[in-house]
């Protein structure tokens, strides 16, 4: 069947969810406003749509983009349909106090303007209930010393996309450490020429691979420091 | 009396394919061939060390010497990591715009203008088929702001005068909604590294 055909208030909660996934892998934004307006009218707390429809279906963008079966035209427009059913959410999650796991400031480092990496950890984040302060692009140590500052943060989030602007993010960690602040926040980094072994070389607490790993990694990360 | 250079094997990346040939030919230097990986791995990089590693062993008996005509290319380290390991050289720079730019030029560049987009000979030929399809623009318009709405500028670093490539150029940089801007390159930055390596 056609999805033109497909007449989502026919479908049971379940082939929703499903298809809502399968819609956001085709970047319908329109359908996935749809379904997500269905699964309201029929009682769903306003986090389990967003965890259950819309997160659930942007981690399996997620791998497929890992594993070279989307390209990153599709990761954005997947992207974009699941901002518009977030768009639908996010007053409501506000009202229903859904849970907050943490908060992050992120940016991209200096001299570096790119950003579409950083924005889908961003909506990952916040779909995972995250409170993100975005620092946008080119920033040098200060602008994320004094977002530090201004916003107490569990995470500080640093990006790059070039190899000659990620070394900067060295020169972050170590002016954190100057000023004796360092240990207060964990330190998360990404971007496409990064990995493990630069992380643990500038001295990073962690490196996300990708959005969805970024949110895992976030989530065990803070709650063990609550815990401990 | 000064030997002969040795058998010389170019692996270069597809993008760089016609400068290669036009810096051999112009140099007679028969005693060098070039294979290309292919120029796509530009957008997943991650696959380019291993690739490499495998040009390398499927020709490293017919060849006296092996260069590498690549950058970083976005593989933070693991090219030279490959490379390394497998014995050969290559070209220094991040990516191919510092190589025919010159190190100090381009990071001069990069420090002044960190919102520049820049094409080279082949982005600018191929232009409409690998960055306006390739990134999905042509079916998808809404896409534009989020890949290049933090550019300022488009640069088109030429190594090959050719007015047609700079209409394409500019063309180019209004699509994009760009400022534009020209500065010939040439081919001094790949000739100086394979005359110094095998010339």
């Amino acid at each position: 069947m056609e999805d033109d055909d497909i007449d989502l208030s026919a479908l049971d909660d379940g082939e929703l969810v499903e298809q809502m996934h399968d819609d956001l892998y085709d970047g319908l934004a329109d359908e996935i406003c749809e379904g997500v307006n269905i699964l309201l009218e029929r009682g769903w707390e306003p986090y389990r749509v967003l965890t259950e429809a819309l997160v659930e279906g942007m981690r399996i963008v997620g791998i497929d983009f890992r594993d070279g079966i989307l390209f990153v035209p599709e990761v954005l427009l997947a992207a974009n349909s699941m901002k518009a059913g977030m768009a639908i959410l996010k007053p409501l999650l506000a009202e229903t106090g859904a849970p907050k796991a943490g908060k992050m400031v992120i940016g991209t480092v200096k001299g570096d303007i790119h950003d579409i990496g950083k924005n889908l950890v961003i909506m990952m984040m916040e779909g995972a209930g995250f409170e993100v302060v975005d620092l946008g692009i080119n920033n040098p140590v200060e602008k994320y010393l004094e977002a530090l500052e201004e916003h107490k943060p569990d995470i500080i989030g640093m990006s790059a996309l070039l190899t000659t602007t990620m070394p900067y993010m060295k020169v972050v960690i170590d002016t954190m450490k100057e000023k004796g602040i360092r240990d207060d926040y964990i330190v998360m980094v990404g971007g496409a020429p990064l990995n493990e072994e630069f992380a643990e070389s500038v001295g990073a607490d962690a490196y996300g691979r990708d959005a969805a790993m970024t949110v895992e990694i976030a989530q065990k990360m803070v709650a063990e420091r609550r815990a401990a | 009396m000064t030997a002969a250079p040795g058998k010389t094997l170019l692996i270069a990346c597809g993008a760089l394919a016609e400068e290669c040939f036009a810096v051999i030919r112009a140099n007679g230097w028969d005693h060098m061939e070039v294979t290309c990986l292919p120029a796509k791995l530009h957008n997943r990089p991650a696959l380019i060390p291993e690739a490499m590693r495998k040009k390398i062993h499927e020709n490293r008996d017919r060849f006296d010497r092996i260069l590498a005509l690549y950058g970083d290319c976005g593989t933070g380290g693991g090219l030279d990591k490959v490379l390394a390991e497998e014995g050969v050289e290559r070209i220094s720079g991040a990516h191919c715009y510092e190589f025919y730019t010159g190190a100090a030029a381009f990071a001069a560049i990069a420090d002044a203008e960190p919102a520049t987009f820049y094409l080279t000979d082949f982005l600018a030929r191929h232009f409409d088929r690998l960055i306006i399809e390739g990134l999905g623009i042509d079916k998808h318009p809404e896409l534009l702001p989020l890949y290049f709405g933090n550019y300022e500028k488009l640069l088109y670093l030429s190594q090959i005068e050719n007015a047609e490539l700079q209409d394409k150029a500019r063309a180019a940089a209004e699509r994009l909604f760009l400022d534009y801007e020209y500065r010939f390159t040439g081919l001094s930055g790949l000739g100086d590294f394979l005359k110094q390596k095998a010339g």
